[in-house]
């Protein structure tokens, strides 16, 4: 194989390099997760809340970044920022950011579908009991819809994860940049893409190993 | 906030307009999107048609082996593994033009995701059509091919509408390996004229121009092959 030689990877190297940026992706991960699903679910009840004022502005904002590449948002957001508060915020924070407001429009639309699978005599079982609307959300349609959707937003999650690598547009430290550098410094950048890849496939292929499972134990139980 | 659109008439310093070098990178988008999306559905309906073959489970598993392969490392690292790997291990490759690799790259991942579209949709139809296929004497690559088949494509229409879409948007990310598409205009462009704002807005307006004529094309597809009668329910495709 033209050269391609791994023996100079040791623990060292990992600790050193690796894993600080793993802990970045992960955090960005979660980060984007939680937080995507938060503001993505307030805007899926914008939209579905039947007020004009309130659906207008939540559509747009969710069509107008489902048709914007994610690379064009991280690396616009990242390079407006000192245009708008006079200072850099660093790629980090940046990514985050971004993701967060990113994600939310991916999230959103699977909340919409989720909401949307709640059948609308529950809502008015709920306003007959005397429940208010924010009760009805909290209490019965938004944890059946959390559950109905659990695969299809952890498997949102899995392409969250595969989608930091795309912090390298920003020069963040996240788990590819790490095998770079290390790459860069003992002069076997191929090797490391080549790890890289194989770290990125085994954590992706085992969570969605885990998420197919799940579903079947979820399918079983309704 | 004063917004100067003049940027855009302003010259590069190579003779042409920053609106001319933009709408070239518009052209490399396409071409990178267009040529990998005939890579992807070439590819993306043998292995999904592969991994629901009756009688030959090896074939299947190697079918199911690529989409995992290809699903589960991010493309970025993808690109680096075509663009950077594959040359050093294979000398032969340092003939193929980078332009050849991206393609390849964007082709096989979105490959992927289309196998697992046409293998959802194949598995999607009732069993019956392709007993019946057999029971008319139809040979197994004649019941895919008259039978199977042409029921798939008009199921997977709305997801494959979205991934379509997606490719376009994925194409992005070859600015990586500097192929001159509409990002890698972008960074370009900010830098030079520090107008970073007004070059983003005619950037990310080309995008969505381009995604919605995709969506429009393949909507018009779709009713073009509509079978009268044959309602479809409509699908959701994730990712981006």
């Amino acid at each position: 194989m033209g050269g391609l030689d791994l023996s100079f990877v040791n623990w060292d190297i990992i600790s050193k390099f690796v894993v600080n940026g793993f802990w970045f992706s992960v955090q960005l991960t979660i980060i984007a997760t939680l937080g995507g699903i938060a503001l993505g679910t307030m805007l899926a009840l914008m939209r579905l809340s039947g007020s004009k004022v309130l659906a207008l502005p939540a559509t747009i904002y969710v069509n107008g970044m489902r048709s914007i590449p994610l690379v064009m948002v991280i690396l616009g957001f990242f390079l407006l920022v000192p245009f708008l508060i006079g200072r850099p915020i660093g790629a980090e924070l940046s990514a985050i950011i971004t993701f967060v407001a990113f994600e939310a429009a991916y999230f959103s639309e699977i909340m919409r579908a989720g909401i949307q699978s709640i059948p609308r005599g529950q809502v008015h079982a709920g306003q007959a009991v005397g429940m208010t609307y924010s009760q009805n959300m909290r209490l019965i349609v938004l944890p059946q819809a959390f559950r109905n959707m659990l695969p299809i937003l952890l498997t949102q999650t899995i392409i969250l994860f595969q989608d930091t690598s795309l912090v390298y547009a920003i020069g963040a430290y996240d788990l590819l940049k790490g095998f770079t550098t290390a790459g860069k410094i003992y002069g076997r950048p191929e090797e490391a893409y080549i790890l890289a890849a194989l770290v990125y496939f085994v954590i992706c292929f085992g969570l969605s190993y885990l998420v197919k499972k799940l579903q079947a134990k979820i399918a079983i139980v309704r | 906030m004063n917004l100067d659109w003049h940027v855009f008439l302003n010259d590069d310093g190579g003779g042409r307009t920053y609106l001319e070098w933009m709408l070239q990178s518009w052209g490399w988008t396409l071409s990178v999107a267009g040529c990998a999306y005939v890579v992807a559905m070439i590819t993306g309906v043998i292995v999904g048609t592969v991994r629901t073959l009756p009688n030959s489970p090896w074939l299947v598993r190697l079918a199911n082996a690529w989409v995992e392969l290809f699903r589960n490392i991010p493309l970025l690292v993808q690109i680096f593994l075509w663009y950077f790997v594959l040359p050093k291990v294979f000398p032969v490759m340092q003939q193929v033009p980078g332009f050849a690799l991206v393609v390849l790259a964007l082709g096989f991942f979105t490959s992927a995701r289309i196998a697992e579209q046409v293998r959802a949709g194949i598995q999607a139809l009732p069993k019956g059509q392709r007993y019946a296929a057999s029971a008319m004497g139809f040979t197994t690559v004649q019941a895919y091919r008259y039978v199977l088949l042409p029921m798939c494509f008009r199921i997977i229409m709305p997801p494959l509408t979205s991934e379509t879409m997606n490719m376009l948007k994925n194409s992005s990310v070859a600015f990586a390996v500097s192929v001159t598409e509409l990002t890698w205009f972008y960074t370009q462009a900010a830098e030079e004229t520090s107008k970073g704002i007004e070059i983003f807005l005619g950037v990310t307006l080309l995008y969505i121009i381009s995604a919605f004529a995709v969506n429009r094309v393949m909507a018009f597809i779709e009713k073009k092959i509509q079978i009268p009668g044959f309602i479809v329910a409509g699908g959701t495709g994730g990712g981006h």
